[in-house]
């Protein structure tokens, strides 16, 4: 057991350092990179939570799709001779009180709560569960979530569309 | 090991950062970043419930829903942010404050 409490606290360390490094991080290709490794590490927080399929569905769409997402946006928004992406900050301070005081909020009521909580039962077949949760009890949101993502697609191709063609449709 | 209160102690580490990095990063892809960065944490706190005090697997069906709406999210902002690009020639959030088209 504990062989694997270190590998817990290494992920938990990945997922926090790495956070760290996208928050305070003065490079953006920087930053990207270190977003990808507080991912991969809250992928393993999902997997000692014994979510396989959400861990999979992790890798998936956040390092797979939203990531390569952000990496186009700084490479296009960007020019490629500007090796050194620097991006400033402001309210540095102010920002960090703030949100100091919202973690000492958060982290008091998680310490001090008394949770329902059982110990942690195993959880077998997610993939099973969710598949039937997803087309019985949930499945307006689900319909809902699809129609969101088509909307989602044209509205993203219309918007990044280069506004030449706009007088020969009109 | 596998407690509770660590993984909302994580979760809340993620939320401040990525609070801060929305309040205090002036690139618009930085501020985005924040974004996905508390969509995690909200995340590790739904699958850190399921396990230890739920008796269903909603919390799993509910990040589901959560990293779909991120995903739409990305794309349609980093649209959003090509286009401010394409019109001001830079993306820091404060340059871009006018409101006429």
């Amino acid at each position: 057991m504990l062989f694997g409490n270190l590998i817990f606290y290494l992920f938990v360390a990945i997922t926090v350092l790495s956070a760290g490094v996208v928050v305070f991080s003065n490079k953006l290709t920087y930053a990207v990179f270190a977003l990808l490794f507080t991912f991969f590490g809250v992928a393993g927080l999902y997997v000692f939570l014994e979510a396989d399929f959400l861990a999979a569905v992790q890798l998936l769409i956040y390092v797979g799709g939203v990531l390569v997402l952000l990496l186009f946006g700084v490479m296009l928004t960007n020019k490629i001779t500007d090796v050194r992406i620097s991006q400033g900050s402001m309210n540095r301070v102010i920002g960090g009180l703030i949100a100091l005081g919202i973690f000492g909020i958060l982290a008091y009521v998680a310490v001090t709560t008394v949770w329902n909580s059982s110990g942690g039962r195993s959880i077998s077949e997610t993939v099973n569960t969710i598949g039937i949760l997803l087309m019985t009890k949930w499945l307006l949101p689900f319909e809902v979530a699809s129609v969101l993502l088509l909307a989602a697609l044209i509205g993203a191709a219309m918007l990044a569309r280069r506004p030449r063609s706009r007088r020969e449709s009109s | 090991m596998n407690h509770l209160v660590v993984y909302l102690i994580v979760s809340a580490i993620l939320f401040a950062l990525g609070l801060l990095a929305v309040v205090s990063r002036r690139n618009a892809i930085a501020v985005l970043m924040g974004v996905e960065l508390i969509l995690n944490s909200a995340n590790i706190n739904f699958v850190a419930f399921t396990k230890f005090s739920a008796t269903t697997l909603d919390g799993h069906i509910v990040a589901i829903f959560v990293i779909i709406a991120a995903a739409a999210e990305a794309a349609v902002a980093l649209a959003i942010v090509l286009n401010i690009y394409n019109n001001y020639k830079t993306i820091n959030v404060d340059d871009a404050a006018s409101l006429r088209g």
